[in-house]
């Protein structure tokens, strides 16, 4: 029987990992270059803003209310415990603005977009339509990677501000429906609690993971190979990636944005 | 004939890892000739292809275009150069989210930036130069046979007027006769334009009616080289072995013998 040298394998995955870093890392320069660099493409980014904005909407909304309501009901449930249910407006518009609206609708978005992006790009890579757009004289990153990367950028923070909307009112929902809270009192106790900054941060938050959904959906179909079960592998690893880096950021942005004396790990 | 060299390629050598695909290519296309290489699946046809253009890059050697030499050549300097060329898919890789016109005139819009009622009507000729009607123009490609896609290939490639046309695999997947068709269209469109063509094929029939000169590549080497009509007295062993489609001889396919 063969024996492994543990310390080849642990040096061959270091090694793996150092190469799909870099490689990664490689993509994302030439396509932020030819993202910030002319020619652009208005009519691609126009489609591209429909396709992952205005098509994401319905799952965006609908997470949102539910996220808000869920919200409300646990949010009044835990409050009882020391008799602070009268808190449920503030937390709920906090917690909504600031964390759940980004990144649930980015997560739920990810599932959506990058993976139709990989599988769009994926297809024309194994199909050679990439090659063919090289031939016709058009940069594939301009073409293909570039209005995808507007896009995303650009519709996402007005998803999430959708979402916040949509999430404060299933909280809101819950709380004058269910919960007996008067109507008013709710909603000047929401806006009384909530500064502009709360709002602000989540939608810099979504630009970042608009950033990421649209990269991790190009990056994965450009490499995608091997025909359908390729294609196939590179829509499941878009929304994996995507999905990891949008919680990993939310962390890292959230210490920067909100550093009131908290280091981050 | 000219014996202006259109395309060099010297010493030309791909790997894939520890397989090696080309292993020293030396070709060259004379301007206004029509060079079709054959070899069996894999030999490195596709790859040569591919280098030539730009799409993959050779660890050795030169490949020329007008006396320039490409490799190691800027973005945009490789951009300008892939003006003068056309090139047939092997499945044509028409882009599946535009319709025919659009695919057709692809190259007129993006880089020529050609108004798009000017480069419909562009489009719609280019597709009657290939037997197809009009309407066929306001299709997807999802919506056509085969045989179309590869007709609408055809227009996309001679769309922009190109110096150079590639045709790879023109009638792999076709039926005898539309492949003649494609073969016949083809010989046409090249001779109105006065291109240099470079064809990769496995077909003989199509060899036959599209070459000037026929190459063949064994191992990632060209190994025979001459006019299209001495092929059946080549003198190479291998040569006539691929012609006449004989399963002995000295190219041994890796099948395992039950």
């Amino acid at each position: 029987m063969k024996v492994t040298n543990p310390f080849a394998v642990i040096g061959r995955s270091t090694l793996g990992g150092l190469r799909a870093t870099g490689h990664l890392a490689g993509f994302v320069t030439t396509a932020v270059r030819h993202t910030l660099a002319p020619p652009y493409y208005p009519r691609l980014i126009f489609e591209q803003l429909l396709r992952i904005g205005y098509f994401s909407l319905p799952v965006v909304g609908l997470t949102a209310v539910f996220t808000g309501a869920v919200l409300a009901l646990q949010i009044y449930i835990g409050g009882a415990r020391f008799n602070a249910e009268s808190i449920v407006p503030n937390i709920v518009v906090l917690g909504i603005t600031r964390e759940l609206g980004p990144v649930i609708a980015s997560l739920m978005v990810a599932g959506r977009v990058s993976a139709a992006i990989a599988a769009e790009i994926g297809t024309m890579r194994v199909t050679e339509q990439i090659d063919a757009l090289t031939t016709l004289s058009t940069n594939p990153f301009k073409y293909l990677v570039a209005p995808r990367l507007l896009a995303g950028v650009i519709a996402l923070p007005i998803l999430v501000l959708i979402a916040d909307i949509i999430g404060v009112m299933g909280g809101y929902l819950v709380a004058t429906q269910g919960l007996g809270f008067n109507s008013a009192v709710y909603i000047q106790n929401s806006y009384d609690f909530m500064e502009v900054s709360d709002v602000m941060s989540g939608l810099y938050k979504a630009s970042v993971f608009g950033f990421i959904i649209a990269m991790m959906g190009c990056y994965q179909g450009f490499h995608s190979q091997g025909g359908a079960q390729g294609v196939g592998r590179a829509t499941t690893n878009a929304v994996v990636m995507a999905s990891i880096f949008i919680l990993a950021a939310n962390y890292l942005m959230t210490s920067l944005i909100f550093n009131e004396g908290v280091t981050p790990l | 004939m000219s014996d202006t060299a259109k395309i060099e390629l010297t010493g030309v050598h791909k790997s894939f890892g520890s397989k090696k695909v080309l292993t020293g290519i030396d070709l060259t296309v004379e301007t206004g000739r029509s060079l079709v290489v054959i070899g069996g699946s894999g030999s490195g046809k596709s790859v040569m292809l591919k280098c030539i253009l730009g799409l993959m890059t050779p660890e050795q050697g030169s490949i020329k275009v007008d006396g320039q030499e490409t490799i190691g050549m800027t973005a945009p300097a490789r951009e300008k150069l892939l003006t003068k060329f056309g090139m047939l898919f092997q499945g044509a890789a028409l882009f599946d989210s535009l319709p025919v016109w659009e695919n057709v005139s692809f190259g007129l819009i993006q880089s020529k930036r050609m108004k798009r009622k000017q480069a419909k009507e562009v489009a719609i000729e280019n597709l009657r130069k290939v037997g197809l009607p009009p309407d066929v123009g306001e299709l997807f490609p999802a919506e056509l046979s085969g045989g179309m896609q590869k007709r609408v290939g055809l227009a996309r490639a001679i769309a922009a007027q190109p110096e150079v046309i590639f045709f790879d695999e023109p009638t792999t997947g076709l039926d005898p006769i539309m492949a003649d068709v494609i073969n016949e269209l083809i010989v046409e469109r090249v001779k109105d334009l006065g291109a240099t063509t470079l064809s990769i094929t496995h077909d003989m029939a199509s060899a036959r009616k599209i070459a000037d000169d026929i190459a063949m590549i064994y191992k990632g080497q060209i190994i025979w080289r001459g006019p299209a009509a001495k092929i059946d007295q080549s003198g190479n062993a291998m040569m006539e072995q691929f012609v006449s489609g004989k399963a002995e001889g000295p190219i041994q396919m890796d099948v395992l013998k039950a």
